[in-house]
């Protein structure tokens, strides 16, 4: 083990300091990179502008410019919101083997997991900062500072539990990569309890944003116990198929081959979880039209139309058909060895559960309304435009995340004064050399 | 050693371009490229400021002390002067219409309840219409806090029932039943709130402090009634139009992107006169009263007719009867 004080900057700096200057240079120099970069982050940088000028407008002009009614009262970006939430939670798929199970390799790139957390939690505050009619007033929202409603209301549990997962995250992903570049090794009491905590962090997030909209009485197709144990379901799947996608562009960028064997465990996790998941869809199923009677109405209009309203018809088949073809896919040994079936089934499975964890889930318990009045819902220009604006914004957040990871790892990340601060032997004396964590 | 780098542009710029480092003198592609950077941090700050250019028109219209408003219950007399009196003038400013608010408190050992009869209620949705002038409501949505749904006889769902019925009143097979905010003991929509925006006031009206909501519609979601409704846009009524008797808490002109609901008219039901819709029905079919006076009309309809609340099963406890002649 190298002495840190050999390659650090000066000792008599404060530790925090040095911390922020990391956090600083880390942030500067990830946006240097070649043209290809450039491009991909100009075009996101592009789509975020659109949104945010469509956001701009909406906030000045109101929400009629949105096609959500008294009717159905949340829309897309509510949709966008719950499935976000779930992606954020599916990361700890990848810490639970790394830290539970000790699958060195998931452990070596888990932080691949936790920087999508970071991205994905904040993508679902924006979107239900965008679903605010007055967002000026977010500052009601805060504790001691507005009156926060706690702990009656579902929403208030919801923004303690989103904001924690993301502190941890941060928390964790920060402290690695800090003492990565300083080429210390870390301290596991610094951080092993925050990733403990984390686990169960994960589980909450999406149980309490299940319990925001199952808790409603006067709301059928939510008000089922269901709700929670579906969401994480889905979750651990469109969580690992991400980031099974993610590593691979990894690799494919970076010209580095790692990650086999964490991608082989996380599809074996999907093979599962996307079976449960698909179970507790035709559980749900059978309960609604078995027993039929007026609580089956949202259901027969997802699935089938009601009273010539057919709406979500679409959308829900594309999502079934696109999640049965990716089970299918996933079953295959095949997926392990032809990235191309791994890769069709992880967008199938991400497309098919953001349809039915979104539109799927949020829209049906509208239509129709809770006097039976039925108004049908397809989100406006404006919707799509910030909803594709907050999109780009998390792939640009995600894309500087690892683009700093990598920096730290492959030891490029240099201080303010040019200096490499880390040498290679000093990374190869902290005996973990190959992996990025 | 570490000092800052160089005078870098300081404005980051979403991350398209590399406007945070610095760029190196010694060497001439660098400088080369530290000046597309600059280039490109300025279109990117340009670009910024113009797409989110429509903000500065909303705060033009946002007054520092509109933004700052405490919690109407953290309010104190004064303050509240002051807050209607700021509200009077953007009326005149904003609708042309010169207004009176007043912020009448609940009646001690008053707790109101509304009952209405389905035997002669005909359809007529005059106290719809009432409604909607009473509470200026948006003109062009036609908004209103009631919903009279023409429903078929032998049959108490919903399903089957029609709020865009266009023919004669009353139809032989059908009955009528307006619906409104039930006024629930134990409002969902009051639980859901995650800022306390919305509350039930001790004379059992459930009530929203229209500055303080933040257009969330977690409320909306919540109630089984179909009561609330949001404000999707600034609510558009002609200065003649404009019902100049307001309440704080009830009918005064509403802001864009809060929500509203039936406030039992409480403007003019707590200084004891009765809701709107009362006034205009032309059949008697509704009874308004005090709960607790035992002598009171609706506690007599409570005693004497077959009573029923909508969606008993859910517990929500309305304090909105409705009920059958013998």
């Amino acid at each position: 083990m190298s002495d840190p004080a050999a390659t650090a900057p000066s000792p008599s700096v404060p530790e925090w300091r040095q911390y922020l200057r990391f956090a600083w240079n880390a942030l500067s120099q990830s946006v240097e990179g070649g043209w290809k970069f450039y491009a991909w982050m100009t075009l996101l940088t592009a789509i975020f502008l659109v949104g945010a000028n469509a956001w701009a407008v909406q906030v000045r002009d109101g929400m009629a410019l949105t096609a959500m009614s008294d009717h159905v009262s949340w829309g897309l970006y509510i949709a966008n919101f719950t499935f976000l939430v779930g992606l954020a939670a599916g990361g700890v798929m990848m810490v639970i083997p790394a830290y539970l199970y000790h699958d060195d390799q998931m452990h070596d790139i888990v932080i691949i997991g936790e920087l999508l957390a970071i991205a994905a939690i904040i993508m679902s505050i924006m979107f239900v900062v965008c679903d605010l009619g007055r967002p000026d007033r977010f500052w009601h929202m805060m504790p001691l500072l507005g009156k926060f409603n706690f702990p009656v209301s579902m929403l208030t549990w919801d923004v303690i539990v989103l904001n924690g997962y993301l502190l941890i995250n941060v928390h964790i992903c920060g402290y690695l990569l800090y003492n990565r570049f300083r080429a210390r090794q870390p301290v596991a009491k610094m951080y092993v309890p925050a990733v403990l905590l984390s686990i169960v962090w994960a589980i909450s997030i999406h149980t309490v944003t299940a319990f925001l909209y199952c808790g409603l009485g006067g709301r059928p197709f939510w008000n089922t116990a269901l709700l929670a144990p579906r969401f994480l379901a889905s979750a651990f799947v469109s969580g690992p198929a991400f980031i099974i996608v993610a590593i691979q562009i990894i690799r494919w960028q970076t010209g580095r081959m790692f990650g086999e064997g964490a991608i082989r465990t996380l599809v074996g996790i999907i093979r599962i979880t996307i079976l449960i998941s698909l179970l507790m869809v035709v559980s749900e199923i059978f309960v609604e039209f078995y027993t039929g009677g007026s609580h089956t109405g949202a259901a027969k209009y997802l699935y089938f139309g009601l009273h010539g309203h057919h709406e979500l018809v679409p959308w829900i088949w594309t999502s079934i058909i696109a999640t049965i073809v990716a089970m299918v896919l996933f079953m295959q040994p095949m997926v392990n060895r032809r990235p191309v079936i791994l890769n069709t089934a992880c967008f199938l499975a991400f497309a098919g559960l953001w349809i039915e964890k979104g539109m799927g889930m949020i829209i049906p318990a509208f239509v129709p309304s809770t006097l039976h009045e039925i108004v049908e819902y397809r989100p406006s220009l404006t919707e799509w435009k910030i909803t594709a604006g907050i999109w780009a914004l998390g792939f640009m957040i995600y894309t500087l995340l690892i683009k700093i990871t990598i920096n730290v790892h492959s030891r490029k990340l240099k201080d303010a004064s040019g200096a490499r601060t880390v040498t290679p032997d000093d990374a190869l004396a902290m005996g973990d050399g190959s992996g990025l964590v | 050693m570490n000092d800052p780098a160089p005078a870098p542009p300081k404005t980051p710029c979403g991350g398209n371009c590399s406007c945070a480092s610095a760029p190196k003198p010694d060497d001439d592609g660098s400088t080369r490229r530290a000046v597309l950077k600059g280039l490109g941090a300025t279109l990117g700050v340009a670009a910024y400021a113009k797409a989110l250019a429509p903000l500065t028109e909303l705060t033009q219209q946002t007054s520092m002390d509109e933004f700052l408003q405490k919690h109407y219950k953290e309010l104190t007399k004064e303050e509240i002067t002051t807050v209607i009196q700021r509200l009077t003038k953007e009326a005149k400013e904003k609708y042309g219409a010169d207004v009176t608010i007043s912020d009448p408190k609940p009646q001690e050992g008053v707790k109101f309840g509304y009952a209405l009869n389905l035997s002669i209620c005909n359809g007529c949705r005059k106290c719809a219409e009432a409604c909607h002038l009473e509470n200026n409501h948006d003109r062009p949505s036609h908004q209103s806090y009631i919903r009279v749904f023409e429903m078929t006889k032998g049959s108490m769902d919903f399903e089957k029932g029609n709020v865009h019925y266009d023919h004669p009143v009353p139809q032989p097979d059908k009955y009528y039943m307006p619906v409104q905010c039930q006024q629930c003991e134990h409002p969902p929509c009051v639980d859901v709130c995650p800022v306390e925006a919305t509350w039930k006031e001790k004379d059992g009206i459930v009530v929203v402090d229209y500055n303080w909501c933040i257009g969330c519609r977690y409320c909306e979601a919540a109630c089984p009634y179909h009561a609330r409704r949001f404000n999707w846009q600034k609510p558009q009524i002609p200065a003649a139009e404009i019902n100049p008797d307001q309440g704080y808490l009830s009918n005064r002109i509403r802001p864009q992107g809060v929500m509203e609901k039936c406030t039992f008219c409480l403007h003019r039901t707590r200084n004891g006169r009765l809701p709107a819709c009362l006034e205009a029905c032309p059949t008697g079919a509704r009874v308004f009263g005090d709960l607790n006076d035992p002598e009171s009309e609706i506690r007599w309809v409570l005693e004497n007719k077959r009573v029923f609340v909508l969606k008993e099963e859910l517990g929500l406890k309305p304090q909105f009867f409705y009920f059958f002649d013998e």
